[in-house]
């Protein structure tokens, strides 16, 4: 007879992924959440731009003062990580992480189509990251505080956003289908 | 009890557990992305290719869901819906900002929030993803002044949600976004089974209740309505600050939250003719003059720059006043003396229009205030006037022909006056969502 095993808290092998309407769903209580105490819904990319504000203030807060942008953010006596969405980010984090520990996903690995070097998915991940925030500063929200956020609220010009994100994504798609397939 | 609640809008030093609770937002988001498979790039990119639609089908989902339950509550009256964060539409910096995003996107294999899934599940390429995110923040910042000008304003439009634009009451438009929704989860699983040879036979049979109990709640949705203009008004509270000086000490700060009774009771939407005329001259604000009297008292006298919409025709305008004038624009609403104007106050205010006062007294007390000097006006009181009534007769329909119509600010310059109108911004324009 076999004992009953014990599921361990921490699985050495990795859980699957949970289903993708199932997923959607737990999200989507999560952003009425925060819609519902907050009256602000979710978001990342201002957070991105914060940290970098805060330490181009540290090094150099003369450029700051010259920068207008800059100055929503810092200068005086704002505090550029003073904001809700910093909070929001380092939860992010600590929250991925927490459910990779759970469902035994956490290994340092990079994930990358089958035809890549880890090198071009570095180098290519990076420059992602440098496009994908510069697009989002200048749309004012990325993925989550546009298409999820403002396509909750049912905001005109986020579902535009959201429509111009998946347009860019499909039409460069087949040019670099190698990175991927 | 009112949501949002108030002490959660912004963190604050003062209220240190408001960082723990946006922190817990963030640590469900980051849950859910994970669980989601979001921390793994092919995952992401394979919505591009058509293998794999799970990009679509959670973000979908979460839209849906959270704008069903959003819509319902503010339906409900527990939600007050002009205290949400709506992104404001810049369509020009939108669609090329979106453009942009989609080009790192597929290139990088993640968006901001998912590479901070997969960063921090130990995936190198979503620590990358994220170093690369700060450059890319960094370069916009160093960037933004070399076309500014059309970043703030190209294709500007305030606050407009999609049942202004298709003109549809918001529960229609919930119920279509479900049906679009649901169309597309149909549409992505076909694509599935044709690029990613997956078999739809094997995918959970509860999906298809889930998508009747979204759709028998979007109906919910629009059968339970908008609230109306009354439960708007009752709902509405305005903050006002008093700041008192303290010798060798910071100035003490008191705040009070107001009904709008409160602020009709309390005088506290009224301001002098003073002030009226000041603010024209207020580096800060933007004053928007609003004569809700008839065309014909208006075109015997009216002050200068005020624009005149009958008190009958105000609704056809709401729309303007919301989105066009920038976020600084103070509205004040004046009739003959208060009772027309102060009826205007409460349906501006009830439809969420900022920044509304009114001219206390109105065009009488203005002329009285201002007229007293004024050798070109010809008219003589009115024995007796009725209620909200011109107060003077008028020889000619001169309309601001008279010099007190546009008081001489030099002349003028000192007016003593209790100031009364405190700015509402609007959140600041790169405030909310993704920041």
């Amino acid at each position: 007879m076999t004992a009953q095993t014990r599921k361990p808290l921490f699985p050495k092998t990795p859980k699957p992924f949970v289903h993708p309407y199932f997923g959607g769903s737990v999200l989507g209580i999560v952003l009425f959440l925060a819609l519902l105490l907050t009256g602000n819904g979710l978001g990342s990319s201002g957070a991105t731009s914060r940290f970098v504000t805060a330490v181009t203030d540290a090094v150099d807060p003369a450029h700051v003062d010259r920068t207008p942008y800059l100055l929503k953010m810092a200068g005086g006596d704002k505090n550029p990580l003073d904001d809700w969405i910093v909070p929001v980010y380092i939860g992010a984090l600590i929250g991925g992480f927490a459910s990779g520990l759970f469902n035994g996903r956490l290994k340092f690995e990079t994930t990358k189509g089958p035809n890549v070097s880890n090198r071009t998915r570095w180098l290519m991940a990076f420059l992602g990251g440098v496009i994908f925030l510069y697009g989002a500063r200048m749309a004012r929200g990325c993925t989550s505080g546009q298409a999820l956020t403002g396509g909750t609220t049912l905001s005109a010009g986020s579902w535009v956003v959201m429509f111009a994100i998946f347009g860019g994504a499909y039409g460069l798609a087949y040019f670099v289908r190698k990175l991927w397939n | 009890m009112n949501f949002p609640l108030p002490e959660f809008v912004a963190v604050s030093t003062s209220n240190p557990w408001t960082y723990i609770v946006f922190g817990m937002i963030g640590f469900a988001f980051g849950y859910t992305l994970e669980m989601s498979g979001f921390g793994d790039s092919r995952k992401l990119a394979a919505q591009f290719y058509f293998t794999e639609m799970t990009v679509l089908k959670v973000m979908f989902t979460a839209i849906v869901t959270a704008m069903v339950l959003t819509f319902g509550a503010v339906g409900l009256g527990i939600l007050n819906f002009n205290q949400v964060w709506v992104n404001p539409t810049y369509l020009s910096s939108g669609i090329l900002g979106g453009l942009i995003m989609g080009v790192g996107f597929i290139i990088g294999g993640f968006c901001p929030t998912t590479s901070l899934a997969s960063a921090s599940t130990g995936k190198i390429d979503g620590m990358f993803f994220m170093l690369g995110g700060f450059v890319g923040a960094f370069l916009f910042g160093e960037t933004e002044r070399f076309f500014t000008n059309w970043w703030n304003n190209s294709g500007y439009f305030g606050r407009v949600t999609l049942d202004q634009v298709f003109n549809l009451p918001l529960g229609v438009v919930v119920l279509l976004a479900v049906l679009m929704a649901l169309f597309m989860f149909w549409g992505a699983e076909q694509l599935e089974r044709i690029f990613g040879k997956k078999d739809l036979s094997k995918e959970p049979k509860p999906r298809l209740v889930g998508a009747g109990v979204l759709f028998a709640a979007a109906l919910a949705v629009v059968f339970i309505g908008s609230p109306s203009l009354e439960d708007n008004y009752a709902s509405l509270a305005f903050t006002r600050t008093e700041t008192i000086p303290q010798e060798n000490a910071d100035p003490i700060v008191n705040t009070h939250t107001y009904t709008a009774d409160e602020m009709l009771q309390n005088r506290i939407a009224f301001i002098t003719p003073a002030e009226a005329f000041k603010a024209k001259y207020n580096q800060a604000m933007n004053p928007v003059y609003l004569d809700v009297r008839s065309e014909a008292d208006y075109n015997l006298y009216h002050i200068e720059d005020a624009v005149n919409v009958p008190f009958e025709r105000l609704a056809e305008v709401v729309p303007v006043l919301l989105t066009e004038p920038p976020a600084n624009t103070v509205f004040i609403l004046m009739s003959n003396d208060e009772t027309a104007a102060v009826e205007a106050w409460k349906f501006l205010s009830a439809s969420a229009v900022p920044n509304v006062y009114i001219l206390e007294g109105g065009v009488n007390n203005w002329i009285a205030f201002f007229g007293r000097d004024d050798k070109s006006l010809t008219a003589q009181p009115k024995p007796n006037p009725g209620d909200d009534e011109l107060g003077y007769i008028f020889p000619a329909a001169l309309g601001s022909r008279y010099e007190s119509c546009s008081p001489d600010p030099i002349e003028y310059e000192k007016l003593e006056f209790e100031a009364k109108i405190q700015l509402q911004l609007k959140r600041d324009k790169s405030g909310g969502g993704c920041g």
